[in-house]
């Protein structure tokens, strides 16, 4: 499909979500590699993931980036700066880019993604890879949606081990230390080989990047190729897939209780099981009208 | 529900982007997801950007007095691209000659120094409804 | 400054005048609740020597050239010599700014500044595909030593000081101008003149860098080290925080990122091994001069004691040569306007006023066309003039820091220099200004004053006469805009596919990959790419060879 088309149906999916499963269906199915990328603002996930690209594209495979921000909850608004770093290839054919806010989602991933994803598979790319920033939840989230995910570490950045969140840890496939030319990463390095072993991970699971001299980047595309085929032959790939597509049900019914309950008003709770009473009904009524679609 | 998507380029070479990320800003807190692509784009760049992000919008910043060359080049190439219904906008030291043939070039409105950041906003609002009263707004 | 039993009396004697002055605010309100600057200063009603129980003249002060400087670098400043006029120019092709500069020299202006076309800036030829449109437009096209031959033609680079406002390109550069003074019979170790040379403020607010931070530093130290031995002259770098307060920082943070910056090359050079004792005389700065002028006045007194503290108490430094901050100024750009441009002769002349009463070594006033296009010979003319006026007319060249002792002055120094003291602690704790870049801090700081104070000007708290008040329905076209002749970019080509055809293309391709290997090994690179530059290797074929070594660096993007 030709990127001005696709452009177009992403920007339907995401004004009108109720739009994807028809949108989706006009096209065969085809499932690509779906790689998450996550972690803290400043550990230069957008400059690896254009040495990524680079290696991706030379071996002729063509590939599609979706690269998520947060949208600032007082104007709905957002600024999406992530494309700076893949510049190089925004005028190559096989390369797609798009940037999405995250439009108020409750989990840091917008609601449309799901689909957007979707969407991006049936069009034929062989790798997807999805960005989002490693703040609110949308790191953890991201796992729900990926094939695999890649949690990215750097040095100095108050990524030491001890101090990253509860749950970011345990979700990646890929523990990546960035920068690795700086000379603290070694540190962070041991600290990464401690936690993993007590994690029951491989070490296997662990590489040193440096988007600036390139030190790695094969080593961590070969390992992302490696896993990939290793779930999808040990039977993960298909439970991972499942659970994204019982993910993707669970946002789409997130929003609908959200919108339901916004059409019922602010404070109208006198009594909480009749407010649900009440909204479960409005549901019901939606759901049979609208049919299978789900929108509102 | 909609949310408008404005594209923010600074071509040719000056390094000057105080005032493309400040209006970026603004746009930002006026509501629209603004689509910043950095220094240096190259009018190819910026057009595939806006192809791929499908925005409604394209302000360009130029300071380095190359505006007609690179705004020309742009809106040709957009026209190549078969998306030169998205209005373009321009800003940076615009001589005040220079701007008829910008806007002849087919530039919506052109914003010189010192513009109040409420006027580009105003401005960018009204451009964007006169595209939607134009498609019947998709 | 003064006995206790004094300042006793005073404060009793403050307290009651407010006392009584509280009566009389209830009647006329002042114009403001609170009045102040864009740094956050707050600006008090009235200044005493209360204000000042702190400060010890001897240490705080001190005499004119003597250690903290803060009232100058020489003890007799302009009684000896006025600052050196400086009006950056530089447009077209090497010949038509050749022109230019022999016109300022014969207006009596007593330095050259060039300007560089955005193309040599970044380290392309004229003919590369990104040149295109951009070639002599906003300086002067340079593609090789056979341009900067032609624009210093007859001009004894010996006699006068050049300032080559030029950072990433900077030791290609310098090459054609040392060989260029060669073949003019000059001995480079007697040339003076400075190469801004400082890529830092590049990541932060100008944007013509090329080489990621680290190769860039690298490229830095090499000059530094090549001029202690062969140039010693000359200023290696101009550590510039004019581009930093264009960008949008406030004086504060104009001082305090420009300092930063000046800690990671000190920082650096020490590292390589050189001895700041030395290398540290060459360093010099470029600050702007902005609208408010106390303000200005305080900061460029405070900038001259911090620098001096750095060098002394972190770098321990002992020569006293190389604790002197000795800068050049510009009025400030940003501050001229589209709106009624001939106000702008009145902005600049007060901007220029308070970098002279600050103690500038050197001075570029702006043209008061400069916010609609490049300035013509005409407003160039009245930009230097303004300089000429205050030197000759005003009188206040005739002693030094005629300021100091104003009790706000002295107090608004006092305050800067503690407010840039927390930046630089900041910094520190972020791991040093090269960290602070990369994770898109700095930008952001100023990014969010650049913000701000665009704010402050829509919603009238900040006032620009002409602008947001005061404005005139007939605006005031000016007629005489200069253009860029647009066959420049065809002759400059012309010129550079003529030279690449008669040049010894067997020295060009033997010094390039000397240059490549030397880049590779660590080594100083200046030697190999004077090398390079004598045998007519172009801009864009030694950049493109450094390119291939050190590879390129995206920006940050953070708001």
């Amino acid at each position: 499909m030709d990127h001005k088309t696709l452009a177009k149906l992403i920007t339907q999916i995401e004004n009108n979500p109720e739009l994807a499963p028809e949108i989706v269906g006009r096209f065969p199915e085809h499932q690509s590699k779906v790689i998450g990328f996550t972690g803290s603002p400043g550990v230069g996930k957008s400059s690896l993931i254009d040495r990524v690209i680079r290696w991706i594209r030379n071996k002729d495979l063509s590939v599609a980036v979706v690269a998520i921000d947060p949208s600032s909850p007082f104007s709905k608004g957002a600024f999406l700066g992530d494309r700076i770093r893949m510049r190089d290839h925004f005028v190559d054919e096989k390369v797609f880019i798009r940037s999405m806010a995250s439009r108020g989602a409750l989990g840091g991933l917008c609601d449309a993604v799901f689909d957007v994803v979707n969407l991006l598979e049936a069009s034929g790319f062989d790798y997807v890879l999805v960005e989002t920033v490693g703040v609110g939840q949308s790191e953890v989230e991201i796992s729900n949606l990926a094939d695999l995910t890649v949690l990215v570490l750097s040095p100095g950045l108050g990524d030491d081990v001890q101090m990253l969140k509860a749950g970011v840890m345990e979700i990646a496939d890929l523990y990546v230390v960035n920068k690795s030319d700086l000379p603290e990463s070694d540190t962070l390095y041991t600290q990464l080989l401690a936690f993993i072993s007590l994690a029951g991970k491989s070490e296997e699971q662990l590489c040193k990047t440096s988007s600036h001299t390139l030190d790695g980047v094969q080593e961590l595309v070969e390992k992302i190729e490696k896993l990939w085929q290793f779930f999808h032959d040990n039977g993960t790939l298909r439970h991972r897939r499942k659970k994204r597509t019982q993910h993707h049900a669970e946002h789409i019914l997130r929003k609908m209780i959200q919108q339901v309950m916004y059409s019922i008003g602010d404070y109208q709770v006198e009594d909480p099981y009749e407010f649900v009473e009440l909204a479960l009904s409005k549901l019901c009524k939606i759901h049979s009208k609208n049919g299978q679609g789900g929108g509102i | 529900m909609r949310i408008f998507r404005i594209l923010i380029a600074k071509p040719g070479l000056d390094g000057h982007d105080r005032g493309a990320k400040v209006v970026a800003h603004a746009l930002r807190d006026a509501g629209f997801e603004v689509i910043y692509t950095g220094l240096r784009q190259t009018p190819e760049q910026i057009v595939r950007t806006a192809l791929q992000e499908d925005v409604d919008l394209i302000g360009l910043s130029i300071l380095s007095g190359a505006h007609l060359q690179l705004s020309k080049k742009v809106i040709d190439l957009m026209k190549k691209e078969g998306i030169e219904h998205i209005p373009v906008f321009v800003g940076g030291i615009i001589p005040p000659d220079d701007v008829p043939q910008l806007l002849q070039m087919g530039v919506k409105r052109v914003f010189g120094p010192g513009t109040p950041l409420s006027k580009i906003v105003e401005e960018v609002k009204s451009i964007l409804q006169e595209g939607v009263a134009s498609t019947g707004g998709s | 400054m003064y006995d206790k039993e004094f300042l006793n009396s005073l404060s009793k004697k403050v307290k009651e005048w407010e006392e009584q002055l509280q009566a009389e605010l209830k009647k006329f309100p002042e114009r403001s609740e609170r009045f102040g600057s864009r740094s956050g200063i707050e600006i008090r009603r009235v200044y005493t020597p209360l204000d000042l129980q702190n400060t010890d003249y001897l240490n705080d002060l001190g005499m004119p050239g003597e250690y903290p400087f803060t009232r100058g670098v020489q003890r007799t400043m302009y009684r000896g010599r006025f600052w050196t006029m400086r009006q950056y120019a530089g447009f077209g092709t090497a010949e038509e700014t050749n022109k230019r500069f022999k016109y300022l020299l014969q207006q009596g202006q007593t330095g050259l500044s060039v300007a560089f076309d955005l193309p040599t800036q970044m380290g392309y030829d004229s003919d590369h595909p990104l040149a295109q449109g951009e070639v002599g437009r906003v300086g002067v096209a340079v593609d090789s030593l056979r341009d900067i031959e032609i624009l210093f033609d007859s001009i004894p680079l010996k006699d006068v000081s050049t300032s080559m406002t030029i950072n990433s390109t900077a030791a290609i550069l310098l090459g054609m101008y040392a060989v260029t003074a060669q073949k003019q019979g000059a001995n480079i170790g007697e040339l003076r003149g400075t190469i801004q040379n400082d890529v830092l403020k590049e990541y932060i607010a100008r944007g013509t860098y090329i080489f990621p931070p680290q190769p860039s530093m690298k490229i830095i130290t090499d000059i530094f080290e090549f001029c202690s031995k062969n140039m010693p002259k000359w200023n290696t770098i101009s550590i510039s925080g004019y581009h930093i307060r264009e960008a949008g920082a406030n004086a504060v943070q104009e001082l305090a990122f420009t300092f930063c910056d000046g800690i990671a090359y000190v920082d650096a050079a020490i590292k390589s091994g050189l001895d700041p004792n030395v290398f540290g005389k060459q360093l010099s700065f470029f600050f702007a001069a902005h609208n408010n002028f106390l303000e200005e006045i305080a900061k460029f007194r405070a900038a001259r004691r911090i620098w001096a503290r750095i060098m002394k108490e972190r770098f321990k430094v002992t020569n006293p040569e190389a604790l002197k901050l000795r800068f050049h100024t510009q009025t400030g750009g940003s501050t001229l306007t589209a709106q009624q441009p001939l106000n702008n002769i009145v902005r600049v002349a007060l901007q220029a006023l308070a970098a002279v009463l600050g103690g500038t070594q050197s001075l570029h006033t702006n043209s008061f066309d400069e916010a609609l296009g490049l300035p013509t010979e005409e407003s160039v003319q009245v930009a230097l003039r303004t300089q000429q006026i205050i030197a000759y007319e005003s009188g206040v060249a005739d002693t030094v820091d005629p300021l100091a002792g104003s009790f706000v002055i002295e107090t608004l120094t006092n305050e800067i220099e503690n407010r840039v003291w927390e930046y630089i602690e900041k910094v520190d704790s972020l791991g040093g200004m090269v960290r602070a870049i990369e994770t898109g801090y700095v930008q952001k700081e100023i990014h969010n004053s650049a913000y701000e104070q665009q704010l402050a000007v829509e919603k009238k708290e900040q006032i620009v006469v002409g602008v947001n008040a005061f404005q005139t329905d007939q605006e005031h076209q000016l007629k005489n805009i200069l253009k860029v002749d647009p066959s420049v970019e065809e002759r400059q080509v012309i010129a550079l596919k003529k030279l690449r055809k008669e040049r010894d293309n067997d020295a060009v391709r033997s010094a390039l990959k000397n240059l490549k290997q030397a880049a590779k090994n660590g080594e100083n690179i200046v030697p190999y790419v004077f090398d390079a530059v004598s045998v007519y290797a172009t801009l864009g074929e030694i950049t493109d060879t450094l390119r291939d070594v050190f590879g390129e660096y995206t920006e940050s993007m953070i708001l």
